[in-house]
């Protein structure tokens, strides 16, 4: 499916992976002119549940929204691993949090791992801020959007009084996938 | 000057839509997949002198749009699923009292509380038999941010110039998945506003037929008085049992969408002039079947998408022709074959129609698209 790069951010309801999928598109679509469709699958909870979001990238139209064969896959709960990992292309991107996902599938992918949720909470300093450490990790690992545009649709985003908090989380994000890479 | 463009939501497009077009008047029950409508509406509306108003239940939301109608404002609602059960039997009465609404319905799984966060195209049917009696039928089916906000506009343009209630009806994918959208300039799409009467307002008859089949509506509080009833009606609105009046009223309020359709449906032909095997599909599915049409014209298929805009009033007319020259149809739909029906009834057994029904609340991928004309070719 020539032309589409096809990005899936999965996990529980409530780590906040649809925004992260949204700014992803956003900084695909808005600041590096390409386009980009985001949509989203969740359960009725509103916490927990297997939840993700998917963000398709391409020079050209989209026609169909959703993933047919993933590129990219962030999966931060093992339940989403185990779920939404069928459809990874072979030597994709797979990022897995390294405390939460023990078990990665089977399966010749590019995977890796760090702590994410940990580096949010200890490191950053808000473990609400997972999300965007994996957005980071997720920019410096697929290189699908240019660093820049991301950082700027992430503070798009933001709150004032949260915008050093943001920058931290991301930074910190794309220097741990930068790092967990080689 | 640049137009404005944004990263945007489906439903938030469809409130951006409704205010393009003059709404001025919200009244609902928050209920996903629709709520973000709901959401713009009550922060926006106070900004250009509107309503909001969060009711009691959908009975209540949509009694309060066709109260609102009255006053001479342009109206709207939103709901999913079980709202849209509740609202029924008022929006029967605005058929008969034919009060302009437009009623977003983002569609979830069903029947009852179903899959709440799932997509479906499961309610086609409810717009039209949805509530009982025989009434007209307006429902639009979008498949892009661009095209929700664009319809909404044409739903608002067409409650008010056929003075009958207008359905938008987007999948829950539609609704929620975001995309780029630039934003039509203030003139640049037609805007309708209903005819205002010109009799001083002693003459004044809400259904007088001497004006045609849409009756001029006056706005309460503008020194207009008449009465507003569900029961058959005369011209003046007070009740008749009248057999000849019945008869020529309900056929009258049926005909102002009936002979009009040729200027309310509207549909989209993608490679169908030499297609052998045609997809017709709404909504996301249809962009799950444009793809699967690429994907197929490269592998020496002759596909073509036949992409319904409106499902109701429904092109019978155009898929006869295109039957009789197709070796088959594919009807995917995220229901057990409501539009499938619909095909079958309007093709007079001119080539076979193989459907794709997916309930599960997964969408219709283009795989399974692609399979299917493989199969049928």
């Amino acid at each position: 499916m020539s032309g589409r790069y096809e990005l899936r951010f999965s996990g529980a309801g409530g780590q906040g992976l649809i925004l992260a999928g949204v700014i992803m598109a956003e900084a695909a679509s808005i600041y590096d002119g390409k386009q980009a469709v985001q949509s989203q699958s969740y359960g009725p909870e509103a916490r927990g549940g297997a939840s993700k979001s998917e963000v398709v990238i391409s020079e050209g139209p989209i026609d169909y929204p959703k993933a047919t064969v993933v590129d990219a896959l962030l999966a931060l709960t093992q339940e989403a691993c185990d779920k939404y990992s069928h459809d990874l292309k072979e030597g994709g991107v797979l990022l897995i949090d390294s405390d939460l996902v023990t078990k990665a599938p089977a399966g010749n992918y590019n995977v890796v791992s760090f702590p994410i949720i940990n580096t949010a909470k200890n490191e950053v300093g808000r473990e609400i801020v997972a999300n965007i450490v994996a957005l980071g990790a997720m920019v410096a690992l697929t290189g699908v959007v240019s660093k820049e545009s991301a950082e700027k649709a992430v503070l798009a985003r933001v709150p004032e009084a949260f915008v050093d908090l943001n920058k931290k989380a991301f930074q910190m994000g794309y220097e741990k996938a930068m790092a967990a890479k080689k | 000057m640049a137009k404005k463009v944004a990263f945007m939501q489906g439903n938030e497009a469809a409130a951006q839509g409704a205010l393009y077009a003059g709404c001025k008047f919200f009244a609902g029950y928050p209920i996903t997949p629709s709520t973000e409508v709901a959401e713009v509406m009550s922060g926006e509306l106070p900004k250009v002198g509107g309503k909001f108003i969060q009711m009691e239940d959908e009975i209540g939301a949509m009694a309060a749009v066709i109260g609102a109608a009255l006053t001479g404002k342009k109206v709207l609602t939103a709901t999913s699923g079980p709202g849209l059960s509740l609202k029924q039997e008022s929006i029967g009465y605005a058929c008969i009292t034919e009060v302009p609404c437009v009623i977003i319905n983002v569609m979830r799984g069903g029947p009852s509380t179903g899959m709440p966060t799932g997509p479906s195209q499961s309610d086609v049917m409810c717009a039209k038999w949805g509530t009982h009696g025989d009434h007209p039928a307006i429902c639009l089916v979008p498949a892009s941010v661009q095209e929700l906000f664009e319809e909404t506009v044409r739903a608002f343009n067409l409650a008010e110039k056929y003075r009958t209630p207008v359905m938008v009806m987007p999948d829950e994918i539609v609704g929620h998945m975001r995309e780029r959208i630039v934003f039509p300039e203030p003139g640049e799409l037609e805007v309708i506003n209903r005819t205002q009467p010109t009799v001083p307002p002693e003459q004044y008859k809400p259904y007088d037929t001497q004006f045609g089949d849409v009756p001029p509506l006056a706005a309460f509080g503008s020194g207009y008085r008449f009465h507003v009833t569900g029961l058959n009606k005369m011209a003046d609105g007070f009740p008749t049992t009248k057999a000849a009046i019945v008869q020529a009223e309900e056929e009258r309020q049926v005909r102002k969408v009936e002979a009009n359709r040729a200027d309310i449906m509207k549909w989209e032909e993608y490679l169908v002039d030499d297609a052998e095997v045609v997809v017709v599909a709404f909504g996301s599915t249809s962009r799950s079947a444009r793809f699967a049409v690429n994907e197929a014209r490269k592998q020496g298929i002759k596909a073509g998408l036949f992409r319904l805009i409106t499902f109701w009033p429904f092109p019978e007319e155009r898929l006869l022709e295109i039957s009789k020259k197709v070796k088959a149809f594919i009807t995917p739909e995220m229901n057990l074959g409501m539009c499938t029906g619909v095909v079958k009834g309007c093709i007079e057994g001119n080539a076979p129609v193989h459907g794709i029904f997916r309930v599960d609340g997964e969408p219709i991928n283009p795989n399974e698209i692609l399979s299917k004309m493989k199969e049928v070719k």
